[in-house]
Order: C-alpha cells, then sequence, then structure tokens
C-alpha cells in the first residue's frame, strides 16, 4: 500500500487552489487582495499550534467534541446485512457539523482584525452556528437567507435573531441559498475592509474549499481512532457515506480516508423528485456539468446558455445547483462515488431512523440514510458502513409533517 | 489595432474625454434593446459596453441585476447578444463594443468558439467581472492573442503591490471602480478618485476609466475631469427599468455624454 502513496488524493489543492481543473479563484478584483491574504492568513495558522489549541478547547468544551461513533445495531439487524455506525455530529452544539468550520473560521476572522461577519444560509444551521460563534467572541454578525428559507425556516431565523445576529432575507434572484451566496458576496465587496465572509461550504474561492475541509476533516480523523477502539486496532471502514448539498460534512468524513485504497467512498446527492430532464432535483454531479459560480469552477445545474438552474430539494440545506470542486475533482477521477436519493425515499429513511434507533436525523443525513438502506442488506456482516449523520431532525418536523399529512396547530 | 484603441487614439488627437455607456443586451427585449444600443453612437457615446445577462450577476447591485433578469425572462442568450452585435455593426464599423459580463455563458460555449464568434460579431474588448488575472490563462490571454481587448477592473483595493499583476494583460484601457461596492450604489468623489487615477497611470500608458457610482451630467463630467473618461450604467438603465421612450432614454445618454465632453 504505501508505495502507491505517491498518487495521493490528499495533497490538493495545487497553488492556484486547482483540485484538477476544479476551484480557482473566480472572483472579482475588489476581493482578490483579501482572498490572498486570507490564504496567507491560512497557510500561517495551519502549522501554528496555538491555533489549533485553541480550536481544541473549543471544540472540546464548546462544542462537545468528539462527537460519538455510534454502532446502530437495531438499524444493523433491521436491514440484515452489513455493520452500520453513525458519526453523531448532530450532537454537536447547535445541532449539526456546521459549527466544526464557524470556529476555525471565526478565529483567523479575529487573527485578521475583522470586526464583522457575515454568511449566507439555506435551512438555517450554518446560520446559527455562525450566530452562535459570533456571540461567543462579541462579534457583529449579518446572516443572508433567501426570503423563501426565512419562511420555510421559522424556528432557525428566530435563533439567529436571539444569538444577536441580524437576519437579511434576500429577495433578489429567486430568493434561495445560492442568491443569499450572491448577497453576501455583494456585501463582502461593498464591506471588505472590516468584513470577514464566512463561507458555510467546501465552495467559494480558493482557499474557502481547502480551509472549510480541513477544519471538517476533524470528523474523520476522530472516526478513524473511534473505530479502531470499538473494531480493533488498524480496522477501516469499508464504506463511508454522507450527504451532499456543498458537501462540506462529506469532505470531512472523507478526507481523512482518501489515501485508504481500501475504502469505498459514496456521496449522495439529493435527487429531488427524480434526477430527470425537469431539473427538479440538486444533483450538480449526476445531472450537471462544469461550470463557473462563485468564484469556483465545479460541477453546476445550469441551462444550454450556461445560466444557472435553481434545483429542488425537500432538504433546504441540499438546495444548491453547484457543489465543492474537490467533490467534482474526486468524482471525475472516480476516488468516489456520487449517487442520488429522492425526497421520497429521505422522508422513508427519516422515519425508519426515528423508530429503530431512536434519533431524529435531519433531511440532509436521511440522504445518505436512504442510501445505506439500499445498499446494506446485499453486504456481508463483517463490512463496515460509516455514515455521518451530520445534522439534527429538529428543524425539519414541520416540513416532515406536511409531507405526511400531520396537522401540527401552534396555540397561543 | 483594434476599434478601442483607434477611438482613445483619436479622442486623444482631439484633447477630448471618452464617454462609456453601458446597457443590458436584450433589456427589455431584443428590439428596442437593439434600438437604444443604435442610437448610442449618436448620443455621442464612444464605446459601448454591451452587459451579457447571467442569472448570478455577484457584482451587481438591484438595478442591473434586475436588467439581466428581464433580459433573460426575454429569452435573451449569450448568441443573441452576439447577434445584437453584428446587426449594430452593419450600420457602424467604427464604435467599439465591449462585452462585459460573467465567466460561465462563456466557459460553457468554450472559449475557442466564443471568441470566434465574438470577434465574427464585432466585438472589440471583453470584461469579464470574475476573472481576475490569476484567471489569465481562461479567456484573457486566449482573447488577447485573437486581436481583442480584455479590460481589467482595477478598485480600491488594489495596491501598488498588486497593481502591475493587474496592469500586465491588460489592454485597450484600464476600468477604474470608484467605490469598493456593487454597480449602481454609492457616488463617486472626484477627489478620491484623482490620486487613485494618478496612481495608475503611473504604472501605465493605457487610458483609465472610471465606473461606478456616476449618476448625473455633473457627476460624469467631474469625474471624466480627473480621468480619461467615465462610465455609466445603472442611471441609464434604471430608465429602461421605468420603461421610458427610447428617445427619452437616449436624450438622457446625450446629457451624460455632454457632461463628460464638458471635462
Amino acid at each position: 500500500m504505501a508505495n502507491d502513496l505517491f498518487n495521493s488524493f490528499m495533497t490538493g489543492p495545487d497553488e492556484n487552489g486547482r483540485f484538477g481543473d476544479f476551484g480557482g479563484r473566480f472572483v472579482s478584483e475588489t476581493l482578490m487582495p483579501l482572498i490572498l491574504s486570507l490564504q496567507e492568513q491560512y497557510e500561517k495558522a495551519k502549522t501554528d499550534t496555538d491555533f489549533w489549541a485553541e480550536m481544541d478547547y473549543l471544540w472540546k468544551y464548546y462544542v462537545g467534541r468528539p462527537s460519538p461513533l455510534y454502532y446502530a445495531e437495531r438499524l444493523t439487524e433491521h436491514l440484515g446485512g452489513a455493520k452500520i455506525y453513525l458519526k453523531r455530529d448532530e450532537l454537536n452544539h447547535t445541532g449539526a457539523h456546521k459549527i466544526n468550520n464557524v470556529l476555525g473560521q471565526i478565529l483567523l476572522a479575529r487573527r485578521m482584525g475583522k470586526t464583522r461577519i457575515i454568511a449566507e444560509t439555506g435551512a438555517g444551521q450554518h446560520g446559527v452556528a455562525t450566530a452562535t460563534v459570533c456571540a461567543r467572541f462579541g462579534l457583529e454578525c449579518v446572516v443572508y437567507m433567501g426570503a423563501h428559507d426565512v419562511e420555510r425556516q421559522a424556528p432557525n431565523v428566530f435563533r439567529m435573531r436571539l444569538l444577536g445576529a441580524k437576519v437579511v432575507p434576500v429577495t433578489s434572484g429567486r430568493g434561495t441559498l445560492k442568491d443569499a451566496m450572491n448577497d453576501a458576496l455583494r456585501d463582502w465587496v461593498t464591506n471588505v475592509r472590516d468584513t470577514f465572509y464566512c463561507i458555510g461550504t467546501v465552495a467559494g474561492p480558493h482557499p474557502y474549499p481547502a480551509m472549510v475541509r480541513d477544519f471538517q476533516a476533524i470528523i474523520g480523523k476522530e472516526v478513524r481512532w473511534q473505530l479502531e477502539e470499538q473494531e480493533g486496532e488498524g480496522r477501516l471502514p469499508d464504506t463511508l457515506i454522507a450527504a451532499i448539498g456543498g458537501g462540506s460534512n462529506a469532505m470531512g468524513l472523507f478526507f481523512p480516508f482518501l489515501d485508504d485504497k481500501s475504502v469505498r467512498i459514496i456521496g449522495v446527492e439529493a435527487g429531488g423528485k427524480g434526477v430527470n430532464e425537469k431539473m427538479e432535483h440538486c444533483a450538480s454531479l449526476t445531472g450537471g456539468r462544469p461550470g463557473v459560480l462563485h468564484g469556483n469552477r465545479t460541477y453546476l445545474l445550469q441551462d444550454d446558455d450556461g445560466q444557472i438552474l435553481e434545483g429542488h430539494s425537500i432538504s433546504a440545506g441540499l438546495d444548491y445547483p453547484g457543489i465543492g470542486p474537490e467533490h467534482s475533482w474526486l468524482h471525475d477521477t472516480g476516488r468516489a462515488e456520487y449517487v442520488s436519493i429522492t425526497d421520497k425515499e429521505a422522508l422513508e429513511a427519516f422515519q425508519m431512523c426515528c423508530t429503530t434507533e431512536g434519533i431524529i436525523p435531519a433531511l440532509e443525513p436521511s440522504h445518505a440514510l436512504a442510501h445505506v438502506m439500499k445498499i446494506a442488506p446485499d453486504l456481508p456482516r463483517d463490512h463496515i458502513i460509516v455514515m455521518n449523520m451530520c445534522g439534527r431532525g429538529d428543524k425539519d418536523i414541520f416540513t416532515v409533517a406536511k409531507h405526511l399529512g400531520f396537522e401540527m396547530e401552534t396555540k397561543d | 489595432m483594434t476599434r478601442i484603441d483607434a477611438k482613445f487614439a483619436a479622442l486623444k488627437a482631439e484633447g477630448k474625454k471618452a464617454f462609456v455607456a453601458y446597457v443590458m443586451a436584450g433589456d427589455p427585449d431584443y428590439e428596442t434593446s437593439l434600438e437604444i444600443v443604435k442610437g448610442l453612437p449618436g448620443a455621442g457615446v464612444d464605446v459601448i459596453e454591451l452587459g451579457l445577462p447571467f442569472t448570478d450577476p455577484m457584482a451587481d447591485g438591484p438595478t442591473i441585476q434586475l436588467a439581466g433578469q428581464r433580459a433573460l425572462e426575454a429569452g435573451q442568450t449569450l448568441q443573441k447578444t452576439l447577434d445584437m452585435a453584428a446587426e449594430f455593426r452593419k450600420g457602424d464599423d467604427e464604435t467599439p463594443i465591449v462585452l462585459m459580463g460573467y465567466y460561465n455563458p462563456i466557459y460553457n460555449r468554450g472559449v475557442p468558439k466564443f471568441l470566434e464568434d465574438a470577434k465574427a460579431a464585432g466585438i472589440d474588448g471583453l470584461i469579464v467581472v470574475d476573472l481576475p488575472p490569476e484567471e489569465d490563462s481562461e479567456l484573457c490571454i486566449p482573447a488577447t492573442e485573437a486581436g481583442m481587448n480584455f479590460i481589467r477592473l482595477a478598485t480600491p483595493t488594489t495596491d501598488d503591490k498588486r497593481l502591475p499583476k493587474v496592469l500586465q494583460n491588460t489592454s485597450g484601457f484600464v476600468y477604474y471602480v470608484s467605490i469598493t461596492g456593487i454597480t449602481g450604489a454609492g457616488e463617486a468623489q472626484a477627489g478620491d478618485v484623482a490620486p487613485e487615477v494618478a496612481r495608475i497611470k503611473s504604472q501605465t500608458d493605457l487610458p483609465v476609466i472610471v465606473g461606478f457610482g456616476i449618476k448625473t451630467p455633473d457627476a460624469a463630467q467631474n469625474i471624466a475631469g480627473v480621468a480619461d473618461g467615465a462610465v455609466v450604467g445603472s442611471a441609464i438603465v434604471k430608465l429602461v427599468e421605468e420603461r421610458k421612450p427610447v428617445a427619452d432614454i437616449l436624450a438622457y445618454v446625450k446629457s451624460l455624454a455632454d457632461g463628460a465632453h464638458r471635462a
């Protein structure tokens, strides 16, 4: 094994922020100096033991890391095949993996002397995490959120406001996550001198995809020792599975295992109502093609003219027409496989998880779970699947209730 | 020598400042937009910036965003934008056209094919907002080799250390963005702009044109007075949004051009 490590999948991106042909720095000139300065700061921080000591402290005492690696015994029995472990990142403070990355970026922002933090959010999980860490450090926080998402994610909007953040409903374009990202970039261009843009996923201009991945990689690093602890020294997972919108929780799980050739890696995209010509899905890799948006080249949902299309997913957190550039590269090189799961399949997995494991998952990891349910029964009992349970489902109960035809009334 | 180089040489010989007008191609519809574009030279416009509509114009303010949406809804495409330029060229072989937009529609067509088609349509230069010098191999260098100008934006955040990199592969003119912000926001101040233009001119012989935040004939005059010319976009596009008659739009453009030419 060791001698084919020269073909490492873990050395990217190159100095221009490229993973193969993907990634890059496709931003306006106003932002370039800041992006270069961020890259410089990040390179410094990466090898700075003080920086990581602070991260480790906050991860442990503020976030609650390490998150458990949990053997889902009943689910395993029910499916009757592979042994299934869930990486419980939904138990983090704020209820998802998002805070792993936000902490890192906010510590960097502080080092760069930035006093104002902006973020985009879809389902609101990244917005809540950003608002949380900003409150913790006394920083001004502005969160851009599509007007449509503000409506369907009211509890998270209120959470952000309780945490002292300003939530700006975005009405430009069609008022979804991609438009929120456009408006965050517009804010950044306008307030570049004092403002730090805290991006929530492994996308955007270099160094964001690499930086966010490195902060999220704590997930996979923990899985490695936690699995050894339970399954014996040197035991690697056989299959890793995670859901993908932009792809940060997946990169976090996958990255530390990219050079372990025996580990099969599967990313699960949101198939919406089905990956078809009507484009009622968010499966950029399955149903899109390479293009340039939001600072990077990656697979995108677009029309014949190169105009960006809106996706559809039951899960607001996967509702994005692009994907992190490193995933595009892993896809094209064949190191990782990408599949899609429909809204309906995700809903079924959601319910199964509630009743067999007593865990209410978010709709995002429900997509990953649906794929686990598809493949686990045909795998041998000594095959180990590790799935990233990247968020909890509290935020989704209204959506799920609606789809299941359950009336939820709130009375004063 | 491109039409852009020829135009600036002629203006220089006359001792005149340039007036550059931006309109969104296909806004509010193909026919009206073509009529406006055809009328621009007669209204005193020296260089036409033709906006290429894109769904996600992340450096533009609400006015240009809405213009792009109107154009796309009316069926505008990259091909139709090139058709429009070609149609304009039938009656005007002198006024330079700079295509201004974002990279994805161009990348989607394929750079070699795009350059061939754009050149055939009579496009003289490109401003692609999301292609900084770091990505020059994508389009800037192929475009320059194809005989087209690649016009770069310099901004208040482009410091002395970075300026040479920004100027390196730029041709035609340098577009100085007067504010840190999006199109249509703020107000360009001649007092702030003058030293910045001087700073850029100390490192290049190219004309320096100033845009963003210029809304009135007086502002066009003041800003052109401290540079080689001024660009107005959102203020013109706003009139298209208000569905003003083409004659009124062109009359307003003329007032702006007269302002810049007075400088």
